[in-house]
């Protein structure tokens, strides 16, 4: 039930503004998509702690301030403003500000044949058959209410398409900037990526802040991730906002027979922040990788959350996610695993490993698994530690600065992430980010940096 | 003026008092070696020397090259020449051999004036120098220490030792976990360093090592303070008599 502590009447109010615009009146399945996601989100309001999915995480902040739609946003980055963002050697790039697309700082170029890269506006609007084929179809709103709202408020956002068989070698990156305004914003992008039969892509999702910092701001975006059947999908999600930054991010992957993706998210960034990643293994014998890394400092509140559904058999999944947390920062690492009845022969391995650096970092780590079926193989470990003293000695015994030496040890662990990824333009773009974060951890995090 | 000199050094851990005095004089180009049983404090000398922080120090003075040791961090010890080879190097898993190493050597260069040396530059120094340790080159991309059996890590420790040049090497019981061939190409590679630049303290507890490193003087640590010193034959004596006479020596002083 939406309690009375929630700011929810200027949803009704934008939603009611939204649902005037074109799109959804020439197209009654959106309108349908819009009106359950808006409805469902009205029984329920935000999620409270007392929602296990969100027991870790206040949410209070984003329940009490009134986002508003932006109506237009004014002060736009130049082209030349966002080339330290561009990922080298990306296939295409498609540039969002505030969820809405902007073809002046995009490039799209010549692609291979069979691949179709868009916006979801302009997808909807030239072949809406293909779209409606999948978009909402795999996003749960009944389960989550941010998944709900951002159904509501579907406008704009990405819209990837890979036809059989085909390959493209380079990433598509996704960059999505907000804007600072003078009152608190929200947008909600919502992504559609369906790659075909044998087909295989890498996909960079990049969440920015550019220009002066204004009001709160909250970017609720989902995407769906249709793996068809012997795809093979590497798909990145990058949160690199600033310090007072709200994202609500989800993942929903529908995977056929021998799909194999790879889901990689970078947490970096932000206030408040939740990825879910919740990818149903639907065909026989697909994979699925959960890499994750968060680095947090300060206050930042960083949620990683998934939920693994294994629906069919002879499937395997792995879920790897290292934190790394100094300051007050809070991490939470909530892995749920289900294995569905029919599910034999299933095999899921969840490690959460943890970096404190200070006596007020925290972070909560839960594992999740519900097992119903008798034959299958799932393995859970979490460890909490900080930098090993020995090899932080070591290191500087050789006369290496503890700062470089503390990098180096950070390095190392963030490093285990980086070597589940595929060598190549989004490794190496992810890689350089994280490297840039962690000399200012490394630097802060010492102890003599400590105020008492 | 002497390379160390250590004055009344008193150290504790852990509420213990470990070192309880230890008076040591080491001048350039001499090789002297710290024997003793189990327990007198010789690791943690070496560890203190090194500037563990985990060691309190509670008494006493130590001048390297004339220079207030007990001041010094850890990295600006190696930067004014300290090198200690450890008794049980650690492993670190995601840091590269040759990188660690470069990063280290570049580090003292940097300290003393010099040049940063670039990949080009270093690796060909690096490999020329594993060979005569009789190292697989395949150890430069691996993490420093990972998986590598008990004499590569010791061989590890004399390799860096090779390639940061110290003025005052601290070798903890390097030949501890070795069989003796590897001793051997390890002896060889600790006798290679030697010169009028360079001084060394061999801690050990066994006097094997000392056949193949053969010390200018020998000194006897017994609980946390040097009870006696003398030549090479000191260390042939202890082999044969063993601690409890000196021991019950320095207990009845």
């Amino acid at each position: 039930m939406a309690t009375a502590t929630q700011a929810l009447q200027h949803y009704l109010e934008g939603f009611t503004s939204l649902e005037k615009t074109a799109p959804s009146r020439q197209h009654p399945w959106l309108r349908k998509l819009r009106e359950d996601g808006f409805a469902r989100f009205a029984e329920t309001g935000f999620p409270t702690s007392r929602d296990e999915d969100w027991r870790f995480t206040n949410l209070s902040a984003i329940a009490q301030t009134p986002f508003r739609l932006v109506r237009e946003s004014h002060h736009l980055p130049s082209q030349s403003d966002l080339a330290p963002y561009h990922v080298a050697g990306a296939a295409c790039r498609l540039v969002f500000v505030d969820g809405r697309f902007v073809p002046e700082l995009s490039s799209v170029g010549i692609l291979p044949g069979g691949v179709t890269v868009s916006s979801l506006a302009n997808a909807i609007a030239q072949h809406p058959a293909a779209v409606s084929a999948h978009l909402g179809r795999y996003l749960n709103i009944q389960r989550d209410p941010f998944s709900a709202l951002n159904t509501a408020f579907i406008e704009d956002g990405a819209y990837v398409h890979i036809s059989k068989s085909v390959i493209l070698e380079g990433p598509v990156h996704l960059l999505f900037i907000s804007l600072g305004h003078d009152t608190p914003s929200v947008s909600h992008p919502r992504n559609l990526i369906v790659a075909e039969e044998n087909s295989q892509a890498t996909v960079v999702e990049d969440y920015i802040s550019f220009g002066k910092t204004g009001d709160k701001a909250l970017c609720n975006t989902a995407t769906e991730l249709v793996a068809g059947d012997r795809s093979v999908i590497s798909h990145y999600m990058i949160e690199r906002e600033h310090g007072q930054a709200f994202n609500v991010s989800t993942l929903r992957i529908q995977q056929g027979r021998s799909a194999d993706v790879s889901s990689h998210s970078v947490l970096i960034g932000g206030a408040l922040v939740r990825n879910n990643v919740h990818p149903v293994l639907a065909g026989e014998g697909s994979e699925c990788l959960i890499n994750g890394l968060f680095i947090g400092n300060g206050r930042q509140h960083l949620d990683n959350y998934m939920l693994v559904e294994h629906a069919s058999p002879h499937c395997g999944s792995r879920q790897f996610y290292n934190g790394i947390l100094d300051g007050h920062a809070h991490g939470v690492f909530h892995g749920r695993i289900i294995v569905h009845k029919d599910a034999q022969k299933t095999d899921a391995k969840q490690t959460n490993r943890n970096l404190l650096l200070s006596d007020t970092a925290q972070i909560d780590t839960k594992p999740q698994l519900e097992i119903y079926a008798d034959d299958v193989k799932c393995t859970h470990g979490a460890t909490i530690g900080q930098i090993e003293e020995n090899a932080l000695f070591y290191l500087r015994s050789r006369g290496i600065d503890e700062t470089s030496a503390r990098r180096l040890l950070l390095g190392a662990f963030a490093g285990e992430c980086f070597d589940r990824m595929k060598e190549g333009p989004a490794r190496k773009h992810v890689e350089n980010l994280v490297r840039e974060d962690l000399r200012r951890i490394a630097y802060s995090s010492r102890p003599e940096e400590r105020v008492a | 003026m002497s390379l160390l000199e250590i004055k009344n050094l008193r150290a504790k851990v852990d509420g213990n008092e470990i070192l309880k005095g230890v008076n040591l004089t080491l001048n350039a180009g001499e090789v002297h070696s710290i024997m003793g049983p189990n327990g007198s404090g010789k690791s943690t000398l070496a560890q203190v020397l090194a500037r563990r922080e985990t060691y309190e120090i509670t008494g006493g003075e130590v001048l390297l090259n004339g220079k207030d040791l007990l001041a010094m961090k850890p990295e600006e010890a190696a930067c004014e020449g300290l090198f200690l080879a450890f008794q049980y190097p650690v492993e670190i898993p995601g840091v590269s051999n040759a990188y660690f190493l470069r990063s280290a050597l570049n580090a003292i260069r940097k300290y003393r004036g010099l040049e940063e040396m670039d990949a080009m530059d270093f690796l060909p120094k690096l490999r020329e120098k594993m060979k005569l340790l009789e190292m697989d080159e395949k150890f430069l991309n691996r993490s420093v220490n990972e998986s590598f059996s008990g004499g590569e890590k010791k061989r590890n420790e004399i390799l860096q030792m090779e390639i940061l040049e110290p003025r005052l090497a601290i070798l903890d019981e390097t030949d501890s976990g070795l069989d003796i061939d590897a001793l051997k190409i390890v002896a060889k590679g600790v006798n290679s360093m030697r010169g009028p630049e360079r001084s060394m303290l061999v801690v050990t507890h066994y006097q094997r090592l000392l056949d193949y490193i053969v010390p200018d003087k020998v000194h006897v640590l017994v609980d946390g303070r040097i009870v006696r010193s003398g030549g090479p034959e000191l260390a042939l004596q202890l082999e044969d008599k063993g601690y409890a006479t000196i021991e019950s020596a320095a207990g009845a002083a």
